[in-house]
């Protein structure tokens, strides 16, 4: 298997950076799994596609628009209505997806190598994700486990929260560089660290 | 502006495509009625107050949306999927919904 190159490594120096002095607040990783996969039910078939999901992760989806929860391992949330983001250390997650997606579900795009994950956590997370994005990043508005579709500045981005302080951004991998050097201005006045 | 995406919620203008005017039927691909395609293409109603619209939240979901926005006020008053309902804007208007 050849390695997957990563899309930020000109500008991933791990280490802390910023005004850091008083402590870091921010820890910035990509997370880089294995597999990127997103689903689409055709209409009125939303419920057998949770169920394929299901079958494939274990993982069960709570109702409701943007619902989601994550293992650690696995990870999948609603991004839109009957669509699906799903995520997973291990590789092989769309070839696991087209044995039980039948056409007659929905379709299976895998995105693996066309999103890169970046985590933000921290006790400043929301703070500095609020710079960027115009929606409501507080616990009870936005739940562990949740998933929201956004933009900043046209690059579109899909957040999940994976944690009480701590997001995963899926953004496009050939916006990924940019938006990492984003995020680490953004982090620099609370102070952060690249792991 | 806020448009209130019925699946994700509050969001700002910013992540919205205008999709033009919703009061629009658009004619069968092979009618050849020259003054029905006129009207599709040209005529619009123009109102001074709550007018239906067609919008995407490009920026988020990327559902299509049916918005009834006062032309006057920039207030939204209703946000539906457009998926799903397929009465026809003529039927709508024939049973009095917007
Ligand atoms: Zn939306």
């Amino acid at each position: 298997m050849v390695e997957r190159q990563s899309p930020l490594e000109p500008e991933f120096h791990v280490g802390s950076h910023g005004n850091f002095e008083h402590g870091v607040e921010i820890i910035l990783t990509e997370t880089r799994p294995g597999s990127i996969v997103q689903l689409a039910a055709w209409p009125g078939e939303e419920k057998a596609l949770i169920s394929a999901i299901r079958t494939v992760t274990g993982l069960a989806l709570p109702d409701g628009a943007g619902g989601g929860l994550s293992d650690g391992v696995k990870s999948v949330f609603g991004f839109a209505p009957g669509k699906f983001t799903v995520a997973d250390e291990a590789e092989g997650l769309a070839a696991a997806f087209a044995k039980v997606v039948t056409p007659a579900i929905g379709t299976v795009t895998d995105l693996s190598h066309g999103r890169t994950a970046i985590r933000i956590a921290g006790p400043k997370a929301e703070w500095v994700l609020a710079k960027f994005f115009a929606i409501d990043f507080a616990l009870p508005a936005f739940p562990v486990g949740a998933g929201r579709s956004t933009t900043h500045h046209d690059v579109f981005a899909q957040i999940q929260r994976t944690g009480a302080d701590q997001f995963d951004i899926y953004v496009f991998r050939s916006f990924a560089r940019s938006f990492w050097k984003a995020l680490c201005h953004a982090s620099e006045e609370v102070g952060y660290e690249v792991q | 502006m806020l448009i209130t995406c019925p699946y994700c919620g509050p969001r700002d203008v910013i992540e919205f495509t205008y999709q033009g005017d919703g009061n629009r039927e658009r004619p069968d691909p092979a009618s050849q009625n020259f003054e029905a395609w006129n009207a599709y293409v040209y005529d619009r109603l123009n109102p001074a107050g709550d007018h239906n619209e067609i919008w995407q939240h490009s920026g988020g979901c990327r559902a299509h949306l049916r918005v009834v926005r006062n032309t006057l006020t920039h207030e939204i008053s209703s946000v539906a999927f457009v998926r799903g309902d397929h009465t026809s804007i003529a039927r709508r208007k024939a049973e009095g919904k917007s």
